[in-house]
């Protein structure tokens, strides 16, 4: 039987969708059979992120309510065959298409299948999270190093554990070192003073998130990319080994400023 | 960071305090101190009934004029108590 994971933040914007691709991707990379589940009805991106956007038939309300088998749901991505899946959400539908009851069916079904389901939540503590969350056992909380993302991840806490999903991981999205030595960032020592969660990893701010959106291309398959690298950390993590967490200063060193000169050409 | 910020900082004897990091904690540690106030009803209920426990170890009191409640203070939350006293126990 899978586990079933939901990548949550309260806020949105501060990277749900990323998250959740490059989780999702880095767990096939570690030859897991994975499904990805984007429950954002209405507003879906996920397919965006991982370039899958042209190969949308069926998605989850089509799933749900039976108007295709959810085989014919799931998209294969070709860069992990037959062990790397997504089911869209719906763009046209409306919000309230799903209940939470079938959204506990439908990841009981898909725990069977894979080793993992990682469901992209939408922002918000709505109906769309509380479908989002139905299904789940564990949750990934993401936030930024700013004072509303933090706040937002505090209230999410409370209502994960309020719906018995206890002890949520934080990812800490968009840090960046040069500002936190300046004063000028919240640390990561910071945030973990003021929210009660353990922490599954903190990925830097990049250039490299920016491109691989313009892609469809996770950035956790980019050998050099320090946010790819990052994210290849959280899931060997998630899938139960001990990694320690990555020094983030490596970027001003002077070899890797020289290649992003020439990479920048 | 200005210049100004920056030299403040550097004349200053407790160079976290002047940082915008610094002041980004402690607002967040009061935004969440108030958000986190909106305690369960039942848990407030609780409260009260230990509070009579102990208090009545001490003291006979009028559990019907009893309050407690949670306010917010300009630097925090506080936990108010107004609790009527019938009576001393000498033997306590």
């Amino acid at each position: 039987m899978g586990r079933v994971i939901v990548i949550t933040s309260g806020k949105g914007g501060v990277g749900k969708t990323t998250a959740t691709a490059n989780i999702g991707t880095g767990l096939a990379m570690l030859g897991k059979k994975v499904c990805m589940v984007d429950t954002d009805i209405g507003l879906r991106n996920l397919d965006v992120v991982l370039g899958l956007e042209n190969r949308i038939v069926y998605d989850l309300v089509d799933a749900v309510r039976g108007n295709c088998r959810l085989k014919q749901a799931l998209i294969k991505d070709k860069r992990y065959d037959e062990s790397l899946f997504l089911l869209p959400a719906a763009q046209t539908k409306d919000k309230t298409a799903v209940t939470a009851e079938q959204m506990k069916e439908l990841c009981e079904r898909l725990r069977e299948e894979f080793d993992f389901v990682v469901i992209d939540c939408p922002a918000g503590i709505e109906h769309g999270f509380k479908n989002a969350i139905a299904g789940a056992d564990e949750a990934v909380v993401v936030t930024t190093p700013e004072v509303s993302a933090v706040r937002d991840a505090d209230r999410i806490i409370g209502l994960l554990e309020a719906a018995d999903i206890n002890d949520p991981l934080l990812i800490i999205n968009r840090i960046r070192v040069n500002m936190v030595k300046h004063g000028d960032m919240m640390s990561v020592e910071d945030i973990l003073d003021i929210l009660a969660v353990d922490l599954l990893g903190i990925v830097p701010d990049d250039d490299a998130i920016v491109i691989s959106a313009n892609k469809g291309e996770p950035t956790v398959l980019d050998d050099d990319s320090r946010p790819g690298r990052a994210f290849r950390n959280i899931a060997r993590r998630i899938n139960g080994e001990e990694v320690p967490l990555m020094g983030l200063d490596e970027k001003s060193g002077f070899m890797s400023r020289l290649k992003y000169l020439f990479k920048a050409e | 960071m200005g210049v100004n910020n920056a030299l403040s900082r550097f004349f200053s004897r407790d160079p976290e305090a002047e940082t915008t990091r610094a002041v980004a904690k402690e607002r967040l540690r009061l935004v969440l101190v108030h958000d986190r106030i909106d305690m369960s009803e039942t848990l407030m209920d609780q409260l009260r009934e230990d509070l009579i426990d102990a208090i009545g170890k001490y003291m006979e009191i009028d559990k019907s004029g009893l309050e407690v409640s949670l306010s917010r203070e300009e630097d925090g939350v506080a936990l108010v108590a107004s609790i009527p006293v019938k009576n001393i126990r000498r033997n306590a």
